[in-house]
């Protein structure tokens, strides 16, 4: 079923939560909201599912006005943070729970109830704890139940708040490949809230990103990474250095140095320049570098050689990520002064400079 | 908070020396003796001073019996109301924000703030002869003071603090997540409260019952004035205690005494008891304690 969230924008008091959010849903889509904590982003999750109301704007329902419907009439599945495992009944009742409290003409019959619990435990491998309680599970199987007592009363929608956040590592990774697995057999429209954008960027179909009650950009993972449009989001998808500089000519230009930016439309003026560390190159040569820097800090373990220097012309530090046959063929030392080469920029013209 | 026991273990740099301990230790055990075990005991040995057959025969009194069946018809109306208020006050102080919040939270312990006796004059201004709704009352012929209405208003009012407070902190510490999630599953709102909220407060709800309950049939200042201290009709078991005793009848007052006394002791065992499933409740909860936490302060 297809979500359709229009100019939708929610206030707790003084504190904007949301600024009018316009967001379209595809039916069977796999969304991450990804953002800060504070942006918003488990407000509008919520929203959706009917457990806050918005003061105004609209949520459609497979083009159906859904924004006035209460919560128990949404058929949403949702998935809480923190589980919200009923902690006083066993896993079997948890899961039963959504069938066995429907009006008694559309409640299936007991045997029914046990069949599509068992069917659901086995979905998430954990049929061999229907007798225990809660308290008695891990993390990782509470997260499990909690997505099979919302699966068990067959939702339109699978909302999911933070659901890998309480859960180290290594259990983390198992789990967000096992939702991916299970949302391609079940095709189910899902929206999940991360504030991870590894988790993000690997579980979703399409990413959207959020800071300050606003929506930054919505797109592929690919996308998103590769060609981020604001700021924000280049900071917020994993480490940058940022240079300031300016566009000038096809060129932005840092100091005595230039390189060639491929965006012909980027009009000229202060800009600021991010370059992700895997994709800077450091050369003995000047040619089309941004800086030249000192070398202060490397460390060689694992595949990746992370290079810290420090620039010549300021103050600031650059991160650089080599493979470990550049790192070797350039035979850098400590203290050696090398080029600074982009392989990829990102571009921002600081619009206030032009006013 | 009462449930909120101390479980962690004590290593030895965090210990005092043995002559610290012991002192008091000893200290707290003398006092204990003097103040409230000595006391106890005794209730019960004057009770049965002159023999068993005259401690039942002053506890058969027919005054007796009417100040005990009193004392339960009280109890009997005052905690099923204060069990229904209470949980209604809980609920709207722990799950919604709304105007004047904190104010209905600093009433609901006023019965604890004030003296019992202001609480029983109060009614007595209200409703009685010379109050404000006294002759209304009485051109209705309906009597409130110094009859069992009074008592019985007087004793909710007394006792209405010990399961909202009980409640308040319960609820905000298990937070909201679970009847949420009932209802998004589609559970109206009576079974959230039945299949939900009343099974994870239950152990909480019990003992601000027990409290509440030992507090209303023991209540002696509210009670005293507005009874009015009819023999045989408005006195409840401590007024009749208390006019025994100026009566210089030593056997019944502390016969009575002993009822009292018994109830305290079979109140003290079931509050550990309901304590005690408490906290192992309390260490099963699936929700951290920082998360619950965290979610008290949200909300």
């Amino acid at each position: 079923m297809s979500i359709d969230i229009r100019n939708v924008r929610k206030t707790f008091g003084d504190f904007i939560a949301l600024e009018n959010i316009n967001l379209d849903i595809a039916s069977g889509e796999l969304l991450a909201l990804l953002g800060p904590s504070g942006c918003g982003k488990t407000t509008l999750l919520r929203i959706i599912a009917g457990l806050e109301t918005p003061d105004s704007g609209q949520i459609l329902f497979h083009g159906e006005d859904a924004t006035d419907r209460h919560v128990s009439e949404r058929q949403v599945g949702f998935v809480f943070q923190h589980y919200a495992l009923f902690r006083h009944m066993t896993v079997f009742d948890n899961v039963a729970f959504g069938l066995s409290v429907r009006p008694r003409r559309s409640r299936p019959s007991k045997e029914e109830i046990r069949e599509r619990v068992m069917k659901l435990l086995k979905l998430v491998q954990l049929d061999w704890l229907a007798d225990a309680y809660p308290a008695q599970l891990s993390g990782g199987q509470r997260q499990r139940i909690a997505l099979a007592r919302s699966l068990a009363v067959e939702p339109r929608v699978l909302l999911l708040d933070e659901p890998f956040g309480a859960l180290d590592a290594k259990v983390r990774k198992d789990l967000r490949r096992w939702l991916r697995r299970l949302h391609d057999e079940m095709h189910i429209t899902s929206v999940f809230v991360t504030h991870d954008q590894e988790e993000a960027l690997e579980v979703s179909d399409r990413v959207v990103v959020m800071n300050h009650g606003r929506i930054e950009q919505a797109g592929r993972p690919d996308e998103i990474y590769e060609t981020p449009a604001t700021p924000f989001v280049t900071q917020f998808l994993g480490d940058v250095n940022l240079f300031h500089g300016r566009v000038d000519a096809g060129q932005v230009a840092i100091g005595d140095y230039a390189h060639p930016i491929a965006d012909p439309s980027a009009t000229d003026g202060a800009a600021k320049v991010y370059v992700r560390p895997h994709d800077i190159e450091l050369s003995r040569e000047p040619g089309a570098a941004l800086a030249s820097g000192t070398i202060e800090h490397i460390h060689a373990v694992g595949p990746i050689v992370r290079v810290e220097l420090k620039r010549d012309d300021s103050d600031t530090y650059i991160d650089a990520a080599l493979t470990k046959e550049q790192y070797q063929s350039l035979r850098l030392m400590l203290g050696d002064q090398v080029y600074i080469r982009p392989r990829k920029v990102a571009v921002f013209v600081d619009e206030g400079a032009h006013i | 908070m009462a449930l909120a026991t101390n479980q962690t273990e004590r290593t030895a740099a965090t210990t005092e020396s043995v002559v610290v301990r012991y002192v008091l230790t000893g200290f707290a055990l003398v006092f204990l003796t003097l103040f409230l075990f000595v006391p106890l005991v005794s209730v019960f040995w004057e009770a049965l001073a002159k023999g068993w057959d005259l401690y039942l025969a002053a506890l058969t009194d027919p005054e007796a019996v009417n100040a005990i069946k009193l004392t339960l018809i009280t109890a009997l109306i005052a905690v099923p109301l204060n069990l229904v208020f209470g949980v209604a006050a809980a609920w709207a102080i722990a799950r919604f924000e709304f105007r004047g919040k904190a104010l209905l939270t600093t009433l609901i312990d006023l019965p604890f703030s004030i003296s019992p006796v202001v609480a029983g004059l109060i009614y007595v201004l209200l409703f009685g002869a010379q109050g404000w709704l006294g002759p209304w009352l009485a051109e209705h012929d309906i009597k409130i003071i110094f009859a069992i209405p009074g008592i019985v208003l007087a004793t909710v009012f007394v006792t209405f603090p010990f399961v909202a407070r009980e409640l308040i902190p319960l609820m905000q510490a298990q937070g909201a997540d679970e009847e949420q999630a009932a209802l998004v599953l589609g559970a109206s709102g009576w079974q959230t409260f039945w299949r939900v909220t009343l099974p994870n407060i239950k152990w909480g709800l019990l003992y601000g019952v027990i409290l509440c309950n030992a507090r209303a049939m023991g209540e002696f200042g509210a009670v005293s004035v507005v009874s009015g201290h009819i023999r045989g009709q408005t006195n409840t078991v401590p007024l009749h205690v208390e006019i025994l005793y100026n009566e210089y009848n030593f056997i019944g007052a502390f016969a009575c005494a002993s009822l009292l006394a018994g109830l305290a002791l079979v109140t003290l065992a079931l509050k550990t008891f309901v304590e005690w499933r408490a906290t192992q409740q309390h260490k099963g909860d699936a929700v951290p304690l920082e998360a619950r936490a965290r979610l008290a302060s949200a909300h």
